[in-house]
């Protein structure tokens, strides 16, 4: 028996990198707020879920592993390209503006503080599977 | 990591906002300078924002440019305003030119308060955006503690 992270965590880390890089596409919104011409961006949690669900499948090759045709090819396992590139996905705007801008501040804002509170959500479950396991170890 | 670029967005956000504070200023500091041509007249400033994209770094990026997030926004330059400067008939003052005249800015004060206000609650939205991403780092500081 053998204490294996990846199945203790479960999709929690993944879940706190999605919010982390989910906040930079955010922020880099709300900074763009003023800019004319700017598209805003949002990353599709449902789209990275699926992503993620199907690399960790068991058996199922993920879609950026290199392709090994010699036994002395180097499998590049880990190699990610970061969270979803094709959930990054433009936001529909909900009324026409003179720059083309397309951010909404309240919008974005709202989002923005949602994401913050799901990743101190994903933290906490996180925190908790750690914690787990430090009792597991103590045995107490 | 990620939440680090954030600070960086945060931080071009407000910086941004600030260049934008100080033409404002500067336009409504000289809303009533005076000349007696159009070529000497004050001219209203502003500047333009631009997003800043991931290759600005360098070297062949893995990501093609329509997966990129961007990391920030920049400040391409600042333009003068090329509206037609206020012509008065002021034969009192002391810079009136040989017909009478004098030159006001085309600095429209309502427009820059209006700018005024939307560029300091800009503003204080990228600060509150860099004091979330500190709280959050600092949480994750604290893992199985």
């Amino acid at each position: 028996m053998s204490i294996s992270f990846d199945k203790a965590l479960g999709l929690h880390e993944q879940a706190l990198n999605f919010r982390s890089q989910r906040a930079e596409v955010l922020g880099n919104n709300i900074a763009n707020a003023d800019t004319p011409g700017y598209k805003a961006r949002d990353l599709d949690f449902s789209a990275v879920m699926a992503e993620q669900a199907a690399k960790s499948a068991p058996g199922a090759a993920s879609h950026y592993q290199l392709e090994t045709t010699n036994s002395r090819h180097i499998a590049a396992e880990g190699f990610d390209m970061g969270m979803g590139d094709a959930a990054l996905k433009y936001r529909i705007p909900t009324q026409p503006s003179v720059d083309q801008n397309t951010v909404d501040a309240q919008v974005e804002q709202a989002n923005y503080a949602e994401n913050a509170m799901n990743f101190q959500a994903s933290f906490t479950l996180l925190n908790s599977k750690f914690k787990g396991l430090m009792s597991a170890l103590r045995g107490e | 990591m990620s939440l680090s670029s954030l600070f960086n967005i945060a931080g071009s956000g407000m910086s941004a906002q600030n260049v934008r504070l100080n033409t404002v200023a500067s336009n409504m500091a000289n809303a009533d300078s005076v000349s007696s041509s159009v070529d000497q007249t004050y001219k209203a400033r502003h500047p333009v924002f631009a997003a800043q994209l991931n290759d600005a770094q360098g070297g062949a990026s893995l990501f093609d440019d329509q997966g990129q997030a961007g990391v920030g926004v920049e400040v391409k330059g600042i333009v003068e305003d090329q509206s037609e400067v206020q012509k008065r008939y002021e034969p009192n003052h002391p810079m009136a030119d040989k017909d009478g005249y004098v030159y006001y800015p085309n600095v429209n004060v309502v427009e820059e308060m209006a700018d005024m206000i939307s560029a300091s609650r800009a503003f204080q939205t990228n600060a509150e955006m860099m004091n979330t991403a500190k709280q959050m780092m600092q949480k994750v500081l604290t893992l199985g503690q």
